[in-house]
């Protein structure tokens, strides 16, 4: 199967398109959040602050980044663990997050809440950081540059490739496909 | 009594740090070039295909085979024959790890504290260090950086010795089957066998620096890593978890004497990125 080009910030009609299993390309803007930077920007939800980005339609890929040689872009720069999200990304889709990049399991709260806003959960493959780093144009840090590679980093993306999980029509792809090939 | 020179470790250990991140053996790049002629999802076929790609841009361009460049493991076997000057070991190694993960633009994921303000140690020092002594004048160093992905997923039990190979093949199959996505699949699986609490961890931690590919010189527990690997391949998670035959690469048993009460069992997992690397001096 060929994968799907598609185009970031993504509207609500983008988000339904896409199903459990297929592969895609990301191009456009994106934006980088790890466990701290998602902590601070649950704080400024709760306390009913501005957030120092836009979430209406955005991409969210969890990275941590090793540092760029001289004339580089961005470092190795692959997925991490979700898992670690779970707790907050109920409220950044809220907040109109429609994707997040990472790897690994999700909880069923967050499988409801990509249903109930209308968001994706993809991964990215794990432990491909040289070959990802590849298709990252341009980055720079928009928020909390005191968190070193944590910090919040806006990417320009382009052929970004990477597989639906878990879709907003409550579909699977870690349970599916392990089911098809299990003997 | 031959001597060595603390800076001589210091200068070997940077370069392994920066050797080992950036070129995978070909241990593990050849299992992931059989698992490519073997896979029969599509989906994880062309994960494999990413994966041999990026282990060649890394390679060609000098850049960390995945970000997560992890803890500095170093096994030393120490020739007792052999008199360290002009420093303590685990200075020297630190020193180099320091000196490598700096210059060779590794990430640095080391926290100084594990529960309060995780700040972080700003080198990736400190290292984790075992040392044996061992006969002769030579020394031997063997590092893997660890990432945390993994190391996550990883598990020591204490069976009891009635639970016998049927439980003991369970404990191992189900925590990896727990693990599922999260140790970026395809995985080496290291296992230890038998000692204490702390001697069955670190035999499997010590089974990832095996090269991939040779099994336990005992046939039985050769026969059974065959066994386990089988078992995981058909649970069907595959390549990252989405789906297909590929989930383990190799499963690496390491053995010790059991006390006459236990059957301690531990279960160390690494991703395809299975980095480790040997150097005599
Ligand atoms: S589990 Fe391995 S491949 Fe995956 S992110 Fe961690 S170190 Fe990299």
């Amino acid at each position: 199967m060929e994968p799907k080009k598609i185009q970031a910030p993504l509207s609500d009609d983008d988000v339904m398109a896409l199903k459990a299993g297929d592969t895609v390309l990301i191009n456009g803007v994106i934006y980088t959040a790890r466990d701290a930077a998602h902590k601070k920007l649950v704080e400024l939800m709760d306390k009913g602050e501005d957030l120092p980005i836009d979430l209406q339609g955005q991409f969210i890929f969890y990275v941590g980044p090793t540092p760029a040689k001289p004339g580089q872009a961005i470092g190795s720069a692959g997925p991490t663990t979700s898992g670690r999200m779970d707790a907050y990304t109920p409220k950044m889709l809220e907040k109109g997050m429609k994707a997040c990049i990472g790897k690994g399991l999700r909880s069923q709260v967050v499988k409801d809440a990509l249903k109930e806003h209308k968001g994706v959960y993809l991964a990215a493959t794990g432990g491909a950081g040289a070959l990802l780093s590849k298709k990252i144009k341009k980055s720079e840090v928009v928020a909390y540059p005191e968190l070193g590679p944590e910090a919040i980093h806006r990417l320009e993306v382009e052929d970004f490739p990477a597989t639906v999980v878990n879709d907003a029509y409550g579909n699977d792809l870690y349970e599916e496909g392990a089911k098809q090939y299990a003997r | 009594m031959r001597e060595l020179a603390a800076s001589t470790i210091t200068d070997q250990v940077a370069e392994m740090c920066e050797e080992a991140n950036i070129y995978l053996g070909e241990d593990v790049f050849s299992a992931l070039k059989d698992a490519l002629e073997t896979e029969e999802s599509p989906t994880g076929k062309e994960v494999l295909k990413q994966l041999i790609e990026n282990v060649e841009i890394a390679r060609n361009e000098q850049i960390p085979i995945c970000q997560d460049t992890g803890f500095a493991v170093f096994f030393v076997e120490w020739g007792q024959d052999v008199h360290l000057t002009g420093g303590s070991l685990e200075e020297a190694i630190n020193a180099g790890v320091k000196r490598g993960y700096d210059e060779g633009y590794l990430r640095k994921s080391i926290v100084k504290d594990p529960l309060f303000d995780r700040k972080n140690t700003g080198d990736n020092t400190p290292a984790v260090i075992y040392t044996d002594m061992v006969p002769g004048d030579k020394v031997k160093i063997s590092f893997a950086p660890k990432g945390g992905g993994s190391e996550n997923m990883s598990a020591v039990k204490m069976l009891k010795p009635s639970d016998g190979e049927e439980g003991f093949v369970d404990f191992v199959v189900n925590q990896v089957k727990t693990a599922g996505p999260n140790p970026c699949p395809p995985i080496v699986v290291g296992v230890g066998i038998g000692g204490t609490f702390d001697k069955v961890a670190v035999l499997s931690k010590k089974a990832l620096f095996r090269p991939v590919g040779e099994s336990n010189p005992d046939p039985r527990f050769a026969e059974l890593e065959k066994k386990i690997k089988d078992k995981i391949n058909d649970l069907g998670v595959g390549p990252q978890g989405f789906g297909g035959r590929t989930f383990a690469l190799a499963v690496h048993i390491e053995d010790y004497p059991s006390h006459i009460a236990s059957m301690a069992a531990a279960v160390n997992l690494n991703c395809h990125a299975c980095r480790h690397l040997e150097r005599e001096l």
